[in-house]
């Protein structure tokens, strides 16, 4: 499992039937003190996260199958906490409750459009 | 999966007893403009690639799902023969041009 | 899973059984802002789309679970198509269909 910050959500009306009626949110990977780490991701909701979250994604197949409780889904990524706090060395790095500010929208959005 | 050229095989005597039987062939991992990568893999065939031919592979766990490497000590297998493939319509590859 | 453009098509007549009729296409993961990420990967399709459309993929053994028939040698596959995608509410990525 890693921390992650989800950044936003996808979604896809044409999909294998599993997905469908699924909430789909993308997750950038951070490491423990709230440092980017990797590519950002899709993961399936269990947990009714949201965009500035910070949330625990379990990124294997056996894991997500049984959290799904579904058979042979092609799942692999899902959302399975969301932290309310996090401390490191004994020092308070995350709290949902005075969270930052969601980060400034970048100016070049639209490029996958 | 990725894209690559079979440009040899591997002849090895002494292996695990599990890889007895296997066909072992050199692929050269090529881009998706038909360009080859400095890149090199040792793949085992499960569909009758030859010397030459582009060859499509899979890797990871994912290599073990056919009959010929179940329960084998095997990363990377070779699951399609390649015969062209386009890019936005454009045609890159043509096995039988 | 991840997000990715669909680049173009790969035809291959000798495939792995199970995997007639299962389409591959070139695709380039993409990263939350729309740019290409890594290298481009070739993955089977569980939807129609071709090139030029934004959709999400799955790599792994998991891939395997959205083909017609489980058992296959398959490391990536499409698994829908990406209508749209919002960044911090900011929509990166929106596909009439």
């Amino acid at each position: 499992m890693f921390l992650a910050d989800v950044i936003g959500s996808v979604v896809t009306p044409v999909a294998v039937p599993f997905l469908a009626g699924r909430v789909q949110l993308l997750v950038r990977p951070l490491t423990g003190p709230g440092k980017p780490q990797g590519r950002v991701r899709i993961a399936l909701d269990l947990v009714g996260a949201g965009p500035g979250d910070r949330v625990l994604v379990m990124d294997e197949g056996n894991s997500g199958r049984q959290l799904c409780e579904v058979a042979d889904a092609p799942v692999k990524t899902v959302v399975v906490a969301v932290v309310d706090s996090l401390d490191i060395d004994g020092a308070t790095v995350y709290s949902h409750t005075d969270r930052p500010e969601l980060e400034t929208l970048p100016a070049k959005g639209g490029a996958l459009r | 999966m990725l894209i690559g050229k079979v440009v040899g095989s591997v002849v090895a005597t002494r292996k695990d007893a599990k890889l007895g039987g296997a066909k072992l062939l050199v692929v050269q991992v090529f881009d998706q403009q038909n360009k080859p990568k400095d890149q090199y893999v040792v793949a085992i065939d499960a569909v009758e690639a030859g010397v030459g031919d582009m060859v499509l592979y899979a890797t990871g766990s994912s290599a073990r799902q056919t009959d010929r490497t179940e329960g084998k000590p095997c990363d990377a297998v070779i699951m399609a023969v390649v015969d062209s493939w386009d890019l936005g319509g454009k045609n890159v590859y043509e096995k039988w041009a | 899973m991840h997000l990715a453009r669909v680049l173009g098509r790969v035809v291959a007549t000798a495939k792995y059984p199970g995997l007639e009729g299962v389409p591959l296409l070139w695709i380039q993961p993409l990263d939350e802002n729309g740019a290409a990420a890594g290298d481009a990967l070739v993955a089977t399709s569980a939807i129609s789309s071709g090139p030029g459309d934004v959709v999400s993929w799955i790599d792994g053994r998991e891939a395997a679970l959205t083909c017609p028939v489980h058992f296959v040698p398959v490391d990536a596959a499409i698994l829908g198509f990406v209508e749209q995608a919002a960044r911090l509410g900011e929509v990166v990525a929106r596909q009439e269909s």
